[in-house]
């Protein structure tokens, strides 16, 4: 990639053919991103042991949300996806995007968004 | 690119990249297909078992033959949930450990990517015990994939993503016995950032899994 202007602080490692184009994070903000997802996780599970909460319209768009930042924060940061390639991102976004719209169409095609 | 890099150096390729990482990460994407699938069945089939154990409601007679709790133990999991969390955790640690080698400040223990990964396989073994038991309870409960739709589906899509992880596991202790045997330094970053990102997948999977099957009544 002629655009391709980061190297890797350890000359040992071919960035380019890893698809780098930034450093990676730090083992601070790996730590940090650790106990992000750590209290994401206490607050779901806190959240299913109030029953007023479970009861109300709420409880399931707020789990989802956080499972959402979860999943992105373990493949920005985790995964890299953040600091490599565009080539990358498409190849998880794209199927991504794909088995999402199939999983939301199987629900409304067998009535689950459907009150009863 | 200095000599050690060049003697292992990828052929050229028309984007420059490497095909290996290219490879995984099309592997990814056609998973979260396959995910994709086995989730939305789960979903398609909850709540419509003819007969009990159900996941979060209690099963009394004539559905049950006894009275039966709500069959899913959300503390151990929750416990399970953490320890592959943070078994991704020292993934990247280990990654960081290999790319930085001999660097400052990676020569001590806390440096070394044999630590790192024995940590990893080690917490990926833990989950995997934790899902066995589970397993096991939901048996002696009376929840087999034969019962009813939940137990078809549920053990499933939580039995597809066991294997996968019982895959990294043994995938982890090969690149340990590789770098026990010769070791592992930064011109052979690139395998264990092919491993991790399988790894991290696999994490990911499951945050959707802890959440739509086992938090969402």
């Amino acid at each position: 990639m002629a655009d391709h202007e980061f190297t890797h602080t350890n000359p040992d490692i071919d960035v380019h053919a890893m698809g780098e184009m930034h450093e990676h994070p730090t083992w601070k903000q790996y730590k940090w991103v650790a106990l992000i997802l750590t209290v994401i996780t206490i607050f779901e599970v806190w959240a299913y042991y109030i029953p007023s909460f479970v009861a109300s319209p709420l409880f399931v768009p707020t789990l989802l949300i956080m499972s959402a930042v979860k999943f992105a924060i373990v493949v920005l940061f985790y995964m890299h996806l953040r600091y490599d390639h565009k080539l990358f991102k498409a190849l998880f976004t794209g199927p991504l995007i794909i088995a999402m719209s199939t999983l939301i169409a199987l629900l409304f095609l067998f009535g689950k968004f459907v009150k009863r | 690119m200095s000599s050690a890099v060049a003697s292992h150096a990828h052929p050229p390729t028309s984007t420059g990249l490497d095909h290996r990482k290219i490879a995984i990460w099309a592997f990814i994407g056609s998973e979260c297909m396959l995910f994709a699938s086995l989730i939305s069945t789960y979903l398609i089939y909850k709540g419509r078992s003819v007969v009990g154990p159900f996941p979060h409601e209690a099963c009394n007679p004539p559905l049950c033959a006894t009275p039966l709790k709500p069959i899913l133990n959300i503390p151990v999991t929750s416990v399970s949930t953490f320890v592959l969390l943070m078994s991704s955790l020292a993934m990247v640690l280990a990654l960081a450990a290999v790319e930085n080698k001999g660097k400052p400040g990676y020569e001590g223990i806390l440096g070394s990517s044999k630590l790192w990964l024995l940590m990893t396989a080690i917490l990926g073994a833990t989950f995997l015990g934790f899902q066995a038991y589970e397993f096991t309870s939901f048996v002696h409960e009376g929840l087999t994939i034969r019962t009813n739709l939940f137990g078809s589906s549920f053990f499933t899509l939580t039995g597809f993503h066991g294997a996968h992880v019982t895959a990294g596991v043994l995938w982890l202790l090969t690149l340990l016995a590789i770098d026990m045997k010769r070791g592992l330094g930064p011109k052979d970053a690139l395998l264990v950032d092919i491993s991790a990102l399988y790894w991290h997948f696999v994490d990911v999977v499951w945050i959707a899994i802890f959440t739509l099957v086992y938090l969402i009544k």
